[in-house]
């Protein structure tokens, strides 16, 4: 059995009539990477704000090693690292007194917690007079990590520390996570990037307040109960058009350069050999069809439209 | 002297647009051309020079040099005439929040001096096509993400504009929202508006009838997303984006 870092236990919180959180249950064991996907508005942010203990549950309860959010918040801000989803780093400041900052907040030298931070710091310590204003993107990020990282915290929080950051800047960032974790810390992270949850060791598939699914990637994506097909053509919307009209169909959605179709579990419905010859006779030129195997992307919208998720 | 001809089937030509701010080149002579009615990806990353770029192409900003045409006016003297002919819509400011849909179509469609009886033809037609005409007098701010963005894209075309430009449209947006997004973007060039998008999203690049990839305030490919996979040798635009967009941008940017 693994050793778990927290637990939720029916965690909900409304904001006036608004609920945001519907009852959470969910655990994260140490030393792993979590991931609460999810789009804008399924909750992320109120969870992570109150898995940091900066806001109250409105039921519920939540532990993070073994402290409770409520009782034993003293306790938990000086062993949680948290990196929120708005820059929060003084812009006025240069990037070492902001780090020098958050480490006398905690009470600790930089110095002596340099080999902490060294990977990733060490990558803008050239830059280390500059405002924290004046720094890109990928560099701002770099120093807000450096910042929730140089008290040695055993859980580190990152709420949408990819978002609005480029599909390059997305993948360095996440092989600084996979070498922070090597470390044996616990890391908790939330992202509306799909692609992202195949990077995590487990995770929770988030919408409106509700987690639909948790469990490892693998496993989520192994459980995905509808055969797929992958279409290939130069007409994807005719494609789309012509394949929701047929019968037994149960989606019809654009993947990229393709389009995935998911068929009902009946003997009835079409094989991958009457799906390309109806469109053939509907007049579709060329295209390939194949058996795909469903991600990630597949299940969240499998999920989504699963009625009983609706509110 | 280079000399814009006019219907000649592309609704934005550039010819070494640069801009310069100080001794820092944010846009190094970008040649390109967009046709009516195509979806054209314009890719980069953080800080490649896609926003200023962008800012001048919407007529917001004065280029260095170069000779910019924007539905067939200089960019240079007829600002106000592109920005007639123009749609804008970004992830961060799209509708006011509190102000409900009705008043965010009839507002948007005052700006462009649209006509009530047009505003409401158009908003209902709109909003009738999205299946929501029930939510006319919702306050913005009540609303699921995913609806916002729809009706966000609904008022950025309202007054029927040649070119519609998307700044991350879909940051954020739920997999099937995002989704039917495209669905809306694939209808609305069908219908002649040239669609300028950039996005996060390398699938969505799929999506564009060519793309462009910025690096470093230079356009360094530009060309169907077919045909830059075969050149590259990748096996999806994702990984032509990583080829391309190497890092030099912790250098020196901002």
């Amino acid at each position: 059995m693994p050793e778990v870092s927290i637990t939720g236990e029916g965690v909900g919180k409304s904001y006036g009539t608004t609920t945001a959180l519907k009852s959470l249950d969910f655990t994260v064991n140490k030393g792993e990477v979590f991931g609460f996907i999810g789009p804008d508005g399924a909750g992320k942010t109120t969870l992570f704000r109150i898995l940091t203990t900066l806001l109250l549950p409105g039921s519920g309860k939540v532990r993070v090693e073994g402290y409770d959010v409520v009782k034993d918040y003293r306790i938990l801000r000086r062993i949680l690292g948290y990196m929120p989803g708005r820059f929060s780093l003084y812009h006025d400041l240069s990037v070492e007194e902001n780090l020098r900052f958050f480490a006398g907040i905690f009470g600790v030298d930089v110095r002596e917690n340099y080999h902490l931070v060294k990977d990733i710091y060490g990558q803008i310590e050239p830059f280390a007079k500059r405002k924290a204003g004046k720094l890109s993107g990928g560099m701002k990020q770099k120093l807000a990590l450096s910042c929730a990282l140089i008290h040695e915290p055993v859980v580190l929080v990152l709420d949408e520390p990819t978002t609005g950051v480029d599909a390059v800047s997305r993948r360095e960032f996440w092989e600084m996570l996979m070498r922070l974790k090597t470390g044996g810390i616990t890391i908790v992270v939330s992202t509306p990037y799909m692609d992202e949850a195949m990077r995590c060791d487990r995770v929770a598939l988030m919408q409106q307040g509700n987690i639909m699914t948790t469990g490892t990637p693998q496993s989520i994506t192994a459980a995905f109960p509808h055969k797929i097909y992958r279409i290939k053509g130069s007409a994807a919307l005719n494609i789309l058009s012509l394949t929701r009209k047929m019968k037994h169909i149960r989606s019809a959605e654009l993947f990229g350069d393709a389009v995935h179709i998911s068929t009902e579990n009946t003997d009835q419905a079409p094989t991958a050999a009457e799906i390309s010859q109806y469109l053939s006779a509907q007049g579709l030129g060329r295209h390939i069809i194949s058996e795909a195997v469903a991600g990630i992307e597949d299940c969240f919208i499998d999920l989504m439209k699963q009625p009983d998720r609706h509110v | 002297m280079y000399e814009a001809k006019e219907n000649n089937g592309n609704v934005i030509e550039a010819v070494d647009l640069v801009k310069r701010f100080g001794n820092f080149v944010a846009n190094d002579r970008l040649t390109f051309s967009v046709q009516r009615g195509e979806i054209f990806g314009f890719l980069g990353a953080n800080g490649a020079g896609k926003t200023t770029a962008i800012r001048i192409l919407c007529g917001l900003s004065k280029p260095t040099s170069g000779q910019i045409r924007v539905a067939g006016y200089d960019v240079y003297t007829r600002t106000e005439k592109i920005k007639q002919r123009i749609g804008y819509m970004s992830q961060r400011f799209s509708l006011y929040e509190d102000l409900t849909v009705w008043e965010n179509f009839r507002f948007f469609g005052g700006i462009y001096r649209m006509k009530s009886a047009l505003i409401r033809e158009r908003a209902d037609q709109m909003l009738g096509r999205l299946g929501i005409l029930e939510l006319s007098d919702a306050v913005i701010a009540s609303l699921p993400p995913g609806i916002r963005q729809k009706l966000a894209f609904s008022v950025a075309i309202l007054h029927k504009p040649e070119i519609v430009f998307l700044d991350e449209p879909t940051g954020g947006v739920d997999p099937v929202t995002r989704r039917q997004f495209w669905e809306m973007i694939y209808e609305a060039a069908a219908t002649g508006i040239t669609v300028f998008v950039t996005t996060h999203y390398m699938d969505e690049a799929e999506y564009c009838n060519r793309v462009s990839i910025m690096v470093d305030g230079k356009i360094e490919a530009l060309d169907t997303p077919e045909q830059l996979k075969k050149t590259y040798n990748a096996g999806s635009m994702n990984d032509v984006f990583l080829k391309l967009a190497r890092r030099n941008e912790e250098q020196m940017k901002e």
